[in-house]
Order: structure tokens, then C-alpha cells, then sequence
């Protein structure tokens, strides 16, 4: 698995298309509909519970390349939030008790308004989770964000995906390991990752390559014993996430011929308990141009809300979208696979 | 029949149970609870079935257990030292038979 080091859309690559992704997905290999699956729960279809999670993808803009991001972020995007959509999502949320506010990207911190948008949720008093992929941190004009995380409470949450330098550099790009781990070491110092402080630091592991990740409460243990005693460095909780089949991971299954093997796999380990489970149930997602969807993965195949749900941050309507019915497709079988893949780690 | 071996085969496995379902159905229950988180966790137990997997030179069961060890959080570093594990075993293995080689050499040496 080789470093990415442009977009796919930058280099005009046919996966760059929403609709050349979902032709594949839904369309390359006879497998069973993923709704049809989904009634071994006991439920007729996927509805939402309510909404725990507004979660925001603030923009495409990253400093990094990562070779399986689904979103397909990187510096050459320029799809970023503006200050009036931030607002429409204030003023939605306002209106609304949804304790929770997740701010995803890209690197959401480049977003020009992150500071202003991350102050104005903290009125509302609302918890508020940064998903920052930690060499942020170490960047020019972005030296000072744990403090500011540390100032406002924020839970940051960050990818890791192994405790070894080389298949971490292997997905995410060169000295990102260590560069991981420098800031890592600068949120330590400010009390994250340390039960005593209050201030949550949790780390993501997704599998380098076509297989599904390991027990999450184990390979806790493994991180938790490598980092502190190689690098000195703590964490609260780690969250196991299953590679989707979408944009750049779909990519690198079509190139390494891993397809049908994993998408065979994702369906053969459909596991009622952990669709029960699915984040999309409790969260609603909010693309960087106001648009809803039912989650991240939704979002980047330009799935929007369906059945009648308002689509855009404009018409927010939190009793219409508490039990909205959930658009799926064949990829959703990435979240209900053995023990389940949400942000929140394991479903099941 | 081009091979004797093929990837696709063993996806087949189940179906050697036709001959005798209950047989094997015992069977995948013992596997199942041997390769249980237990004493050893099963990241522990996948890198020794690849071990074996190796000794023994089973394809189909060096597909599964790369895999599963994968799966288990191991990593290539860990799954090539388990590969040496196997390998020094079986070299030793033929290696400390010298012993035998020695005994028959001495009783007919003069």
C-alpha cells in the first residue's frame, strides 16, 4: 500500500466520480442487497433512533494523503465550509438538545472558521469532538491548537493506525509516525490522554490493507503496552474502524486485485447485532456544503438524505430527521461486518 | 483438474462434511473453541497456526492464517518471525536426527 500523494480527483481518476464508485459497488458482483441482509436484524428496514451526533465534515482540505482516505482530502482540495453555512449550523443546532458535535475533514483545523465555529458550539454547551490527524499540530500557524483544545474541553480523536512507525509511514505518508507522536507528546503535557484530566484522547486504528481489524479491547492492550513503553505517550480509548470499499481504499482493492475477496468477506460477515448498532442510527452528518446525509461515507457518494428528509442544513428539521429512514447501499456492509465499524470504534 | 491446489478451494472446506455431517460438524466446533481467546489470546493462537501452517506446507492454510493473523493485529514482522519458528524446527528437527546418524556410525566404526 503505497503513499498517495495528489487526489484522486486532482489527477482526474474515474473513482474521483461519486457515481463510477457506486456503479461498482452496487453493480460489479452479485452479492445480496444489503437492505435484504439488514431484516436478520428483526427490523423491516434501517431507520435513525434520534440524533446523539451532528456530525460536520468542514471541508476536503488536509495536509495529509492518506492512501485509504474516503474522502479523498489532500492540500490540492479547496471544498471547504463557509462562514454562513457554519452559521446555518449553529442556528439548526440551537434549535435543537443534541449533546454532541463532531467536527470531521480534512484536517478540519485549516478550515479558516474552525476557532470562531468551535467557540460559538461551546456556548450552546454542547460536547464538541475534533477528529485532527495529530501532524496539524506541528504545522506552521497551528502550533498553539492543543492549548485551545485543552481551553475548551475538546475530546480529540486522531488515526493511529498501528503502534509500529512503518505501517503507519506506510498509509499516511512519510515521519507521520513520528510526527504522530510529537504531538501526541504536546497534548500529554497538556493532560489528554490521562484519566485524571478529563481531557479525552482517543486513538483510531484501521487495518493497512484488505483485511478487517482485530478485537478492539486487545489491540487496545497492545497500544496502550507499545506506546508508553517505546514513546513514552498515553491515550484513554482506542477505536477499531473498518476500511470502507469507497474512493481511494476502492481504489487500492481494484488495483491489488483484493475486491471480490473483501467485499466477499464484508458480506459473509454480516452480523445482525453490530447493523443494530450503526452510526448512522444516532448521527446525522452535515457535508461542507450544508448538505445531509446519513453519514461521512454517504456523504462522499453524494447519497443524501432520503425518503423525504429535508436534505440541506437550511430546512434542519430535527423531528423529520430523528427516524428518517437510512439510504444504503452494498458499502454499508463495511459497518456491519464481525464486530461492526463506526467512528465510535466497534458496533457490536 | 489443471492443479491440485486452488485458492477457491477453500472457501469449499465445509463441503468435505457431505461425506459425513456430523463428523464435521464436531469437528468445526473443536476448531472454533481451540482458536477461542483462551490462555493464549487469538492473536497468539493465529500466529502459531501459521507456524504450523508452514511446517506442515499447507497453501490453503497459509492463505487463512496470513490472513487471520492480519486480522488479529499482527504484524509482518511478528508473522515472519513465527515463519523462522517453523523453519528452525524443521531444520533442527532433521539437524538433531545426526544423533541417530552418529549411533549407527559409532556401533559400526571400529
Amino acid at each position: 500500500m503505497a503513499t498517495a500523494t495528489k487526489s484522486l480527483k486532482s489527477i482526474h481518476h474515474p473513482l474521483a466520480s461519486a457515481e463510477e464508485q457506486l456503479s461498482i459497488i452496487d453493480e460489479r458482483l452479485k452479492l445480496p442487497a444489503f437492505d435484504k441482509l439488514f431484516k436478520q436484524t428483526g427490523e423491516a428496514e434501517l431507520r435513525a433512533t434520534g440524533i446523539e451526533i451532528f456530525q460536520i465534515n468542514v471541508g476536503k482540505l488536509c495536509n495529509q494523503v492518506c492512501k485509504h482516505c474516503h474522502v479523498d482530502a489532500g492540500p490540492d482540495r479547496r471544498e471547504i465550509m463557509t462562514r454562513e453555512t457554519f452559521e446555518l449550523c449553529l442556528e439548526a443546532l440551537a434549535k435543537t438538545n443534541i449533546p454532541k458535535v463532531d467536527i470531521t475533514g480534512g484536517a478540519p483545523e485549516m478550515n479558516p472558521h474552525f476557532r470562531w465555529f468551535v467557540g460559538e458550539v461551546k456556548k450552546l454547551n454542547r460536547h464538541v469532538m475534533v477528529r485532527s490527524n495529530l501532524t496539524i499540530l506541528l504545522a506552521n500557524g497551528f502550533t498553539d491548537l492543543p492549548e485551545f483544545f485543552a481551553e475548551h474541553g475538546i475530546e480529540v480523536i486522531s488515526s493511529l493506525p498501528h503502534y509500529t512507525p512503518s505501517v503507519t509511514d506506510k498509509q499516511r505518508g512519510e515521519d507521520v509516525f513520528s510526527r504522530s507522536i510529537e504531538a501526541i507528546k504536546r497534548l500529554n503535557a497538556l493532560g489528554y490522554g490521562k484519566e485524571e484530566s478529563g481531557l479525552i484522547f482517543n486513538l483510531v486504528y484501521n487495518p493497512v490493507g484488505a483485511f478487517l481489524p482485530p478485537n478492539q479491547s486487545s489491540l487496545e492492550k497492545d497500544y496502550k503496552r507499545e506506546l508508553s513503553k517505546h514513546h513514552g505517550v498515553v491515550f484513554n480509548r482506542l477505536y477499531t474502524i473498518t476500511n470502507m470499499p469507497i474512493s481511494r481504499f476502492l481504489d487500492y482493492l481494484l488495483v491489488s486485485g483484493n475486491y471480490e475477496a473483501y467485499m466477499t468477506k464484508l458480506v459473509s460477515l454480516f452480523n445482525p447485532a453490530a447493523a443494530k448498532g450503526v452510526m448512522c442510527r444516532n448521527t446525522i452528518s452535515i457535508g461542507w456544503d450544508g448538505y445531509l446525509y446519513d453519514c461521512d461515507f454517504n456523504q462522499m457518494l453524494d447519497l443524501k438524505v432520503g425518503y423525504g428528509a429535508p436534505i440541506h442544513i437550511k430546512d434542519f428539521d430535527v423531528e423529520k430527521l430523528n427516524t428518517r429512514r437510512i439510504v444504503t447501499r452494498q458499502h454499508c456492509y463495511g459497518c456491519t461486518a464481525g464486530a461492526g465499524s463506526s467512528c465510535g470504534g466497534t458496533t457490536a | 483438474m489443471e492443479t491440485y491446489y486452488n485458492p477457491a478451494d477453500l472457501a469449499k472446506f465445509a463441503q468435505v462434511g457431505e461425506g459425513n455431517k456430523e463428523l464435521m460438524d464436531k469437528f468445526f466446533a473443536w476448531y472454533g473453541a481451540v482458536f477461542a481467546e483462551g490462555a493464549l489470546s487469538e492473536r497468539e493462537k493465529a500466529l502459531i497456526a501459521l507456524a504450523v501452517a508452514h511446517a506442515v506446507q499447507c497453501p490453503y492454510c497459509i492463505d487463512a492464517y496470513t490472513q487471520e493473523s492480519l486480522s488479529k493485529g499482527a504484524t509482518l514482522e511478528q508473522m515472519t518471525e513465527a515463519v523462522h519458528v517453523s523453519a528452525a524446527i524443521k531444520g533442527g528437527a532433521a539437524l538433531v536426527h545426526g544423533v541417530q546418524m552418529k549411533n549407527v556410525y559409532q556401533k559400526l566404526s571400529m
